[in-house]
């Protein structure tokens, strides 16, 4: 695979991904997409947030799910971090604590993917605005 | 903090809640005069002489969730115990500079880190702000802005999986082309 360089490389390689599947499909209906916040404050950074958002990025690419990975601030709850919020569409929003790789993993392959609740979630006492 | 680009992600989160449009980040890499420096320059909300008077006070936070704000902190101690400093200027209604600067080769000073990285999950993870990022290497520049990413990609959005990646790649081989080239 030749390496991407300058912008023309890029813009290249779009093309061609586009044709190999639908990338845009996404950005036309957001409301279908599973939403990722991954806690990012000062307290997630130094407890391994980004390393858990490389982590679900690499996840979800993997298994091909429709979703969206964002970053947040912190919610208070920096003794539980890194803290991860997940909200699938029609879904109440549901966090999850202390995340690291393998909990990450757990949480697509079990919640989005299968619906099942796994430990470690903090209850909800906040509306997001 | 492991390294310099934690560190980054989480002032950038600052020019974020300060509500910033368009950000510009700067490594300014200089192994020959010895010298490490990485900025922050964002058009967000600013800040008054007595918020920046407190802003190296842990205790001091804009936030209402908690009583304690580390970032900056933990940044002006990681630069000064590495034989460098914290500069702030800002002013309020037009927006925030923000420099860390290191020495080099100080045992204490931390690895620079995945920057490239930081770099595309900053951009993905807020398309609506605009990011410039320039990377500089004993004097030679690579700079990339998210107004240029969009305008090659169209319509497609910043924060696709596939993109974010190629996007990556992209910073990281030009970084490693500034360093190659100038092996001596």
């Amino acid at each position: 695979m030749t390496k991407i360089k300058s912008l023309d490389d890029l813009r290249q390689k779009k093309q061609q991904l586009e044709q190999s599947m639908d990338i845009r499909e996404k950005s036309d209906h957001p409301e279908n997409l599973v939403q990722i916040k991954v806690a990012m404050a000062t307290c997630g950074i130094a407890s391994g947030a980004r390393t858990v958002m490389n982590a679900l990025v690499e996840k979800i690419k993997k298994e091909n799910i429709p979703a969206v990975v964002t970053q947040t601030g912190c919610m208070g709850y920096c003794y539980a971090e890194p803290t991860v919020e997940v909200t699938k569409p029609g879904f109440d929003p549901v966090v999850f604590s202390y995340v690291d790789v393998k909990k990450a993993e757990e949480i697509v392959d079990k919640y989005i993917l299968n619906n099942e609740l796994i430990d470690g979630i903090l209850p909800a006492n906040y509306q997001t605005i | 903090m492991n390294d310099l680009a934690l560190h980054l992600l989480d002032i950038v989160q600052n020019s974020l809640g300060a509500g910033a449009t368009f950000i510009a980040v700067h490594i300014d890499e200089n192994p020959r005069n010895n010298t490490l420096s990485m900025s922050v320059e964002d058009n967000g909300c600013g800040m008054n002489e007595e918020q920046l008077q407190k802003l190296s006070d842990p205790f001091f936070t804009s936030r209402t969730t908690r009583r304690v704000g580390l970032g900056v902190p933990l940044l002006r101690q990681t630069a000064e115990q590495s034989g460098g400093n914290l500069e702030v200027v800002s002013q309020p209604g037009k927006g925030t500079c923000l420099k860390a600067c290191f020495q080099y080769d100080h045992l204490d000073r931390p690895p620079l880190g995945d920057v490239a990285n930081a770099m595309v999950l900053m951009i993905s993870a807020n398309t609506g702000v605009d990011f410039a990022y320039r990377y500089t290497y004993n004097g030679k520049s690579y700079e990339i802005s998210t107004l240029q990413l969009k305008d090659a990609l169209g319509d497609t959005p910043l924060n696709d999986l596939y993109i974010m990646e190629m996007i990556e790649e992209m910073i990281k081989e030009n970084q490693n082309d500034l360093k190659v080239c100038q092996i001596e």
